[in-house]
């Protein structure tokens, strides 16, 4: 009973698996609210039992073979050191492997108790940390490109393509679930499977220890999918990139891919059947290939989407959470045994005080195989900051583009908005020049109907005096030719040369411009066109010119006519349009 | 089994915009039955106008419902009731302008009429080309755009011919009264607002159907 005590620290990773990493496969579906948490909760739990059960196996004996923890008080000190990590990373908002965690606690371990590691596998695992996120980028841009195409193609409603496309999450969240479980149980339970030997018969049925293991694994990570992932998966929108549920399904269906490519005994077998090198069946971070996957659909649509300080904090994490983990494992390994006296190896000799000795095992047992391992953190480290400079590079390219591009475009909307201000102020002098003009024409009307008011008044107090003259001579024929005298002064009056003179004057002096022009432009033009053509221009009609030049309406028309003749005047122009131009 | 629910809001979806198409048809029959004097026929139109209204906003309020309720389309569906509700406008202007026809019984010279039927068959033709847009959104995003382009186009004519009436009225029609002016200057707006309306429509479908795109 006392050894399922121990089992409580796994338990505890388990359930920190669960509520943090079934948002990496539901996280979508559920903040965008296409499917519920409930129904999301329950599909996942029963795919990982599903996944954990029936495919978990592999995983579990690779990271059993890294180091043979042995000992109850070893495994329970691992997970718990490894969950603790986890806990801490996750809250500072680390993109955290739970693998990678694990095997740090594990290394931590065989440092401890002078186990030999095997660093055949750890290369491996090593190797597909590296790999894994690079095939989910590789995987998703494919399955992006495919999905867009098939929904650009399809001419089904948006209703029934949204139904689809939710069919299609749940879908690929349950193979997402399941391969979570197979791949992942791992990290749970596979430091315990040398040192738990439990059995239990049930009827005929005997169930051993490594599938209880795993079968308890696989309920606390559905335990903490139902507790604990919600607020995960609700938040989960705001990540590294807001996904749509397009992109969505190619995440989680690659997520699910590379986790059960490197979980599944039947695909390596199939692939050592073919020929080829067999899959290592070793736990991989889901998170990490979300990321990879998630870039790799950035890198379809636009480097831009990418946002590159959650890919730096990956590659720090890649670094820092092995060695984290490892070092704290190894101290309270060291509190563990010496504090509570509990064992955590089988083996008798344990090194008396590890940190002082810290040097020796190092360099004299292992040095070929450390170096390695050093060597390929290395490489990694190398790797993660030249893609991240890369990016950074081709990010800082597009942004410089971005900024000439507007900056071009503010060039020319100034431009455009200069020579908009422009017209507007030509027009604004044109219209003024127009308005003096009309208002000095209006002075001057103004003037002359004085004047003319003036000497009509003088000449009919003139002609008023004449007819008194008249009335008051006696003699008949004195009389008469009083009157005819006065009619004949009336009628020469009535020729309008004098004012005809006038208003041509005054309309010279206002529109001295335009008999300027007339005079420069139409030089053979008569004094009795030009004046003609001022009339028209002041605005007359033939009916009003008639009596100021003493000549018929008709004659007016014959002289208009000739006057279209000689300034050579298409049939369809106006003349008096045409005085206004000039 | 599994798109039942979504047939359900495809076929309500599909009846509202029937029901926007049918009722700029019968906006366009009541004016020209106003302008030709068929009283009868106009009544007709109003009263069916009237009920395709009602019929409209109980069918925009079911898909909404439906669409809520059933957790369809969680990223779109408010942009989709947006769309919905302006679509709405439409039928709400329409049923609102043919009732100042009745109400108000302008009085429309004979010089003008044909100019009034024609600005009425352009405003329509750009809220039915917006309600042809609105369907392709659903079923083919690409072609949305080139649809909405016919929009723009017939909500610019509408404009012209509306000024060239205004002008006509206030400059040509000497003998009529400034409030005979006045009145039949906000019949224009009135059916001008129908294309207004639709370009409104248009600009958040082009929206919509990039999202969609994208």
């Amino acid at each position: 009973m006392f050894s399922y005590l121990f089992l409580t620290s796994g338990l505890f990773m388990g359930w920190s698996l669960g509520a943090n990493d079934a948002a990496n496969i539901f996280g979508t579906a559920v903040s965008s609210g296409i499917v519920k948490f409930k129904k999301a909760a329950i599909i996942a739990s029963v795919f990982v039992i599903l996944g954990a059960v029936l495919q978990g196996s592999g995983t579990t004996h690779s990271l059993s073979e890294l180091g043979s923890v042995d000992a109850l008080g070893g495994a329970f000190t691992i997970a718990i050191c490894s969950a603790i990590v986890v806990a801490l990373m996750t809250k500072y908002k680390f993109p955290i492997s739970t693998s990678q965690a694990v095997v740090g606690a594990i290394l931590g371990w065989c440092y401890f108790t002078s186990t030999v590691v095997n660093y055949a596998v750890l290369t491996q695992i090593v190797g597909v940390w590296v790999f894994g996120p690079i095939l989910g980028a590789v995987f998703s841009a494919l399955l992006y490109l495919l999905v867009r195409k098939i929904i650009r193609k399809s001419t089904l409603h948006l209703i029934k393509m949204e139904s689809i496309i939710r069919f299609s999450l749940i879908a690929v969240g349950a193979f997402g679930a399941y391969s979570l479980g197979a791949n992942n149980i791992a990290n749970v339970v596979g430091v315990f499977v040398n040192s738990f030997k439990f059995t239990i018969s049930l009827g005929g049925l005997q169930i051993g220890s490594t599938e209880l293991l795993l079968l308890f694994g696989g309920l606390a990570i559905s335990f903490g999918i139902f507790t604990y992932s919600r607020k995960i998966m609700e938040t989960v929108g705001g990540g590294i990139l807001a996904l749509t549920p397009e992109a969505a399904i190619a995440v989680v269906l690659s997520l699910a891919m590379v986790l059960f490519i490197f979980s599944s005994t039947n695909l390596s077998n199939f692939s050592l059947f073919l020929g080829f090198p067999a899959i290592p069946l070793v736990p991989v971070s889901s998170t990490q290939i979300v990321v990879g996957s998630v870039v790799g659909i950035g890198l379809v649509k636009g480097m831009h989407e990418i946002k590159l300080n959650t890919i730096k904090t990956i590659a720090f994490s890649w670094v820092t959470t092995p060695i984290l983990s490892g070092f704290f494992t190894f101290l309270s390994l060291f509190l563990v045994k010496n504090i509570f006296d509990i064992q955590v190896s089988s083996k008798a000799e344990i090194i008396a005080n590890p940190i002082t000795q810290i040097v020796q095992p190092y360099h004299v047992h292992f040095p070929f195989e450390l170096n390695t391992a050093l060597v390929s953190l290395l490489i990694i480290a190398l790797g993660s900051i030249s893609v991240y400079f890369l990016i950074a590079r081709f990010r800082n390219k597009e942004n410089e583009r971005v900024r000439e591009l507007r900056f071009e475009e503010q060039m020319k909307y100034s431009e455009f908005q200069k020579s908009l201000s422009e017209i507007e102020v030509n027009t604004v002098q044109l219209e003024n020049t127009t308005l003096a003009s009309r208002l000095e024409e209006k002075r001057s009307e103004l003037v002359t109907y004085s004047l003319n008011l003036g000497e009509q008044r003088l000449y009919l107090d003139s002609i008023s005096k004449v007819i008194q003259q008249a009335i008051d001579e006696s003699n008949l024929d004195e009389k008469n030719l009083i009157l005819k005298n006065q009619l004949v002064t009336m009628k020469q009056k009535m020729s309008f040369t004098d004012e005809v003179d006038k208003i041509y004057s005054e309309a010279e002096n206002v529109h001295k411009s335009f008999i300027e022009n007339l005079n420069q432009q139409y030089p053979n033009l008569t004094h009795q066109d030009k004046r003609l053509l001022v009339l028209l221009r002041i605005g007359l009609s033939s009916k009003e010119i008639s009596p100021l030049l003493n000549i018929s309406i008709k004659s007016v028309e014959i002289s208009r006519y000739r006057l279209r003749k000689k300034l050579n005047l298409d049939k369809d122009k106006n003349l008096v349009e045409f005085t206004k131009t000039i | 089994m599994l798109f039942s629910k979504a047939n359900q809001s495809i076929e309500l979806i599909d009846k509202f915009l029937n029901c926007v198409d049918q009722s700029l048809l019968l906006f366009k029959e009541g004016v020209k039955n106003y302008l030709y004097n068929n009283t009868e026929n106009f009544n007709n139109d109003i009263i069916q106008l009237a009920s395709c209204e009602v019929e409209s906003d109980k069918l925009r309020r079911e898909i909404e419902k439906t669409l809520f309720m059933q957790s369809l389309m969680p990223q779109i569906r408010g942009d989709i009731m947006r769309l919905l509700e302006e679509l709405d406008n439409i039928i709400d202007q329409s049923k609102k302008n043919l009732f100042q026809f009745e109400v108000e019984t302008p009085h429309i010279p004979a010089e003008i009429i044909q100019d009034f039927v024609r600005l009425t068959q352009i405003s329509v033709s750009a809220g039915e080309s917006v309600v042809t847009a609105a369907k392709s959104y659903f079923t083919d995003p690409l072609s949305v755009n080139e649809k909405i382009h016919r929009v723009y186009f017939y909500e610019k004519e509408a404009d012209l011919l509306a000024d060239i009436i205004r002008r006509k009225i206030f400059r040509e029609m000497t003998d009529l009264r400034l409030s005979e002016k006045f009145h039949l200057r906000y019949f224009t707006l009135h059916i001008e607002n129908i294309s207004d309306t639709a370009e409104k429509v248009a600009d958040l479908l082009s929206i919509m159907a990039i999202k969609r795109i994208v």
